[in-house]
């Protein structure tokens, strides 16, 4: 019996206008409860919507990005239904005619393979406020500053095929939209979030099975577990004799498992009509044009480039332009070292490496790092002019992000330069030899495991010092006899 | 005093004939006299009317004032007026006091108007009789058994019974006309755009449009300018410029060519209101104007097109009333959708209610497609019609309603036959093409009203088309004997 899992995600970002989509409220995160909703927004007798045309130029690059059609006349419509936290009654969104059409996202599979996820559509809404129902007793709270912030609601095809699929593409859409300046990207903030269609169908199967739609995700980790636990669940399900419940459910990330939602679910007829307070959104060659002129480096685009002309791996370019930032901050480094292949990798073992290690451990973006590119570099290039080796550059790392100085300042104050002096090298070679007889006896006799032990004690010797590949060369040398 | 029109009182203010605080004073206590009788008002703003009476008269002093600075008028309750009731005539709103003036309000306040109050009208603007009131029935001043028509009942029963020289009013299906013509007062839709309706409480957003009911076309066009015009805050509104109304009063007549609206002239209009509207366009003829028929083929779909997309657009306009954040909520709700039902079965009237569920209906799924979408599609016909008919007349003429005032209470149990009132006014706010209704005479001493319709942005060749019979006619200058004096009992 085998399954296939289809899984299609709808992705609503946040853009970050500075104003609402349809009222000049701020959109700023964080304030006091109802603190930035306008009468536009509190939806008051009379109040009208006014289009952001920055929300416009926001959707239409993203549509670039992602080489989808951009409707030339798009149309706002009401989607009408009754919560406390959507003020007017309806959320004015886009039904028939999003401003989006079809697009595409490249995505690279674990096994380094590429996959083409298709996107339906992105349309442009409006977000509704939040209910907060802790400390209110019996009450739920309504906070309004959300209510209206403008949202682009992205839709995949039902392309994915696993979990780890559906991670690959959330996370290049959520790079995509960092890149593109239009969304922060933050999932605790919730202005990424994500809802997953996920349903099973038999191998060779050609109708979709029922699905079941999973909300409440907030995060990389969860979207995979949710889905891994919901196909498990239908195929359960399924393999039970029992059928597929066409419903919304909510992911608990303490139980690690999707639950129905309890309400009643509300009758799914939104009656969308032409919302006939605002106009369709016009959009002509030359404002495509504009806003294509302000389009950055895309992700795939830079990573195609470091791979041609610094000879990374796919793998290594990918995750060095995760973000336009450190993309930008291994350029640069990669810059100051010359930007030669070798370099290059080294640059990137470096900053994928230890540098991503130490800004994960204090939760620092790149842009904070306490080493900035131009440092970094420098440390990199007494590593390529053997000043020290690489091990010991891991030390004066440490040195540099605790105490902020220069690789040379530190080299310098603590007389961590390499050994390079043969003659010296020798020396301690022959110092360790002499106070290990019995090894050497050892290791001549065949035990050649013993080389290391000989390697380690040189090495004590000098303090960490000595240039390990003159080192091993004259060891060899000396203890062939 | 009562007896003078806006132009009239502008002329002598500024004559210093008397001051604005005594015309001021002298209106309120006629709203008041009268309110018992007629029920015209909601609200009346008696201390801000003085406050701003004496502002305009320090403006009037120093020469800071414009040509509508401390002339009086009323505002229908649908506009927002800040610190202000405004109830729309609903329970709903009994208790919103808005933040904020609707720009119409704001721009006419900016204009040194003086604001008397609020008129009184059909709930949410849904009616054509003024009966679905919470605060009650508005009585037409020429016969308190009978209707001023509707929705904007208060407004042209106050201008009638001359308490108020002029009025704000919308008309979404003839809301403004019909009363106009049941009341025997000058009314003016303008075309859809012209007039922000940032504050104007919505009811059907893609029909509604605030106007006027006024003495005559020409205190219409003194006062229209001044509301009309872009508005940032509205995105319906059409960014054209506005023409200075009443300069184009007097433009000759000679050669305007009417269509006489065929489809208007049917088994539905009564014998005797069709004899006063013929005479009416003989006084056109003899002015220089020719009589065309016309043929508008799909404007007999009007009542039920109007009748699918103006409650689907209420249904969703209307959703936001659901005692959460303002207006009527019901005592002790037990969860959120008690709170829901009982705030809106409690607030909302019959026929709102009726409203909300036909357009809720029409927009249902398995619905949309023949009803609202096919509706819209019929809509585009009838714009059709009228751009077609406008290439080959100037304006179009045609009675407003099909009969005069009728008792209250007579069609208040048939909606359907309350409905066929608007049949000759519906088009045009399908259009969205301006037009006027004027008093043009009476049936069994009750007033006549004559529509004229026009192209897009035709305001000034309307009024001017008015001002025209008006100054060969006095119909508009009878007063409702009960009124016609200047202390009421």
């Amino acid at each position: 019996m085998s399954w296939e899992t289809v899984i299609g995600l709808e992705i609503h970002a946040q853009l970050s206008t500075r104003s609402k989509i349809f009222s000049g409220s701020p959109t700023a995160y964080g304030s006091a409860p109802n603190s930035q909703a306008s009468l536009v927004d509190l939806a008051y007798p009379g109040v009208l919507p006014v289009l952001n045309q920055e929300a416009v130029r926001m959707a239409v690059k993203f549509g670039l990005a992602v080489d989808a059609t951009i409707t030339a006349r798009s149309v706002f419509a009401r989607k009408n239904y009754f919560y406390p936290d959507l003020p007017k009654g309806y959320q004015i969104s886009q039904y028939e005619l999003p401003i989006v059409a079809r697009g595409h996202m490249d995505i690279v599979l674990d096994d380094g393979s590429k996959k083409r996820i298709g996107i339906t559509r992105a349309h442009l809404e409006e977000d509704a406020g939040k209910s907060l129902h802790e400390g209110l007793g019996k009450l739920t709270g309504i906070d309004l500053n959300r209510a209206g912030t403008p949202l682009i609601e992205i839709v995949s095809e039902p392309d994915m095929r696993s979990a780890k699929e559906a991670v690959a593409y959330l996370k290049k859409v959520h790079t995509l939209v960092r890149y593109l300046e239009i969304c922060d990207g933050n999932m605790q903030e919730g202005s990424f979030r994500c809802d997953a269609n996920v349903s099973v169908r038999r191998v060779g199967a050609d109708k979709l099975g029922t699905r079941a739609e999973i909300k409440n995700i907030n995060s990389f980790r969860f979207v995979e577990k949710a889905i891994n636990y919901e196909v498990a669940r239908q195929i359960d399900v399924l393999e039970g004799g029992g059928k597929v419940v066409q419903e919304t459910r909510l992911y608990d990330p303490d139980k690690g498992e999707t639950r129905s939602m309890r309400s009643k679910e509300e009758a799914n007829d939104y009656r969308y009509f032409p919302d006939p307070d605002l106009l369709p959104v016009e959009v002509d060659a030359a404002f495509i044009a504009s806003v294509r002129a302000t389009l950055p480096e895309l992700p795939d685009q830079k990573a195609a480039r470091f791979v041609a002309t610094l000879g990374l791996s796919e793998y290594d370019a990918g995750v060095l332009t995760s973000s336009k930032e450190l993309g930008a901050y291994y350029e640069e480094v990669a810059k100051l070292l010359g930007s030669s292949k070798d370099v290059a990798k080294l640059a990137a073992n470096w900053v994928a490496g230890s540098l991503a290690a130490a800004l994960n451990e204090h939760n620092l973006e790149i842009t904070e790092s306490r080493i900035d590119a131009r440092r970094l570099s420098g440390l990199l290039s007494r590593i390529v002019d053997n000043t020290i080796s690489g091990k010991i550059a891991k030390d004066v790392f440490e040195a540099m992000w605790a105490e902020g100085k220069d690789a040379d300042a530190i080299i310098e104050s603590r007389g961590l330069k390499q050994i390079t002096d043969t003659g010296a090298i020798e020396k301690a070679i022959d110092d360790v030899m002499a106070k290990n007889p019995g090894q050497l006896a050892d290791y001549r006799s065949g035990k050649d495991k013993l080389f290391g032990f000989f390697v380690g004690q040189t090495m004590k010797a000098t303090g960490g010092k000595a240039n390990p590949a003159q080192l091993n060369e004259l060891l060899k040398k000396k203890l062939a006899g | 005093m009562h007896t003078l029109t806006l132009a009239e009182l502008a002329r002598k203010l500024r004559a210093k004939e008397f001051s604005v605080t005594e015309l001021t004073k002298s209106l309120l206590t006629r709203i008041e006299a009268a309110q018992p009788q007629l029920n015209a008002f909601i609200t009346v703003m008696a201390d801000s009317a003085m406050a701003q009476s004496v502002r305009a008269e320090a403006a009037l002093k120093d020469g800071s004032a414009g040509p509508l600075t401390g002339l009086p008028l009323a505002h229908k309750d649908i506009f927002c007026t800040a610190g202000v009731r405004t109830s729309c005539g609903s329970h709903m709103l009994d208790n919103f006091v808005s933040p904020y003036d609707a720009t119409v309000v704001d721009k006419l306040n900016a204009a040194g108007m003086v604001t008397l109050g609020k008129t009184n009208m059909d709930e949410f603007a849904m009616g054509s009789s003024n009966e679905t009131s919470w605060y009650g029935p508005v009585r037409n001043p020429w016969d308190p058994k009978l209707v001023p028509g509707g929705s904007s009942g208060g407004s042209a029963a106050a201008v009638a019974a001359r308490i108020a020289p002029i009025a704000t009013a919308t008309d979404t299906g003839g809301s403004i006309r019909q009363p106009a013509s049941l009341c025997g007062v000058t009314g003016i839709k303008p075309t859809y755009g012209r007039v922000s309706r940032y504050g104007m409480i919505a009811f059907a957003s893609s029909l509604d449009q605030g106007g006027l009911i006024a003495q005559s076309a020409e205190d219409a066009a003194m006062v229209l300018g001044a509301m009309s015009g872009f508005d940032p805050r509205d995105s319906t509104s059409v960014d054209t410029p506005v023409p200075n109304y009443v300069a184009e009063l007097e433009k000759p007549l000679a050669g305007l060519k009417i269509g006489l609206i065929k489809e208007f002239f049917d088994k539905g209009l009564d014998a005797a209101v069709e004899k006063c509207i013929r005479e009416a366009l003989k006084e056109y003829e003899k002015l220089g104007a020719t009589l065309v028929e016309v043929k508008l083929p799909a404007l007999p779909l009007s009542v039920p097109t109007y009748y699918v997309v103006a409650p689907a657009e209420c249904s969703s306009n209307l959703a936001r009333f659901d005692g959460v954040r303002y207006g009527y909520r019901c005592q002790e709700p037990k969860d959120l959708m008690d709170l829901y039902k009982r705030s809106r079965g409690e607030g909302f009237g019959a026929e709102v209610k009726r409203r909300i569920m036909t357009g809720t209906y029409v927009l249902s799924a398995g619905y949309y497609d023949a009803y609202y979408l096919k509706a819209q599609r019929v809509r585009q016909l009838i714009n059709q019609d009228f751009k077609k008919a406008f290439t080959e007349v100037d304006v179009l003429m045609g009675p407003t309603a099909p009969d005069v005032a009728f008792s209250i209470g007579a069609k208040a149990s048939d909606p359907i036959q309350m409905y066929l009132n608007d049949i000759y006014t519906i088009g045009a706010n399908l259009a969205g093409v301006p037009a006027m209704s004027i008093p043009c005479g009476f049936v069994r001493d009750l007033p006549v009203g004559l529509q004229i319709c026009g192209p897009h942005f035709a305001e000034g060749k309307l009024l001017n088309v008015a001002h025209a019979f008006q100054k060969v006619t006095d119909w508009h200058r009878r007063i409702p004997a009960a009124f016609n004096k200047e202390v009421l009992s």
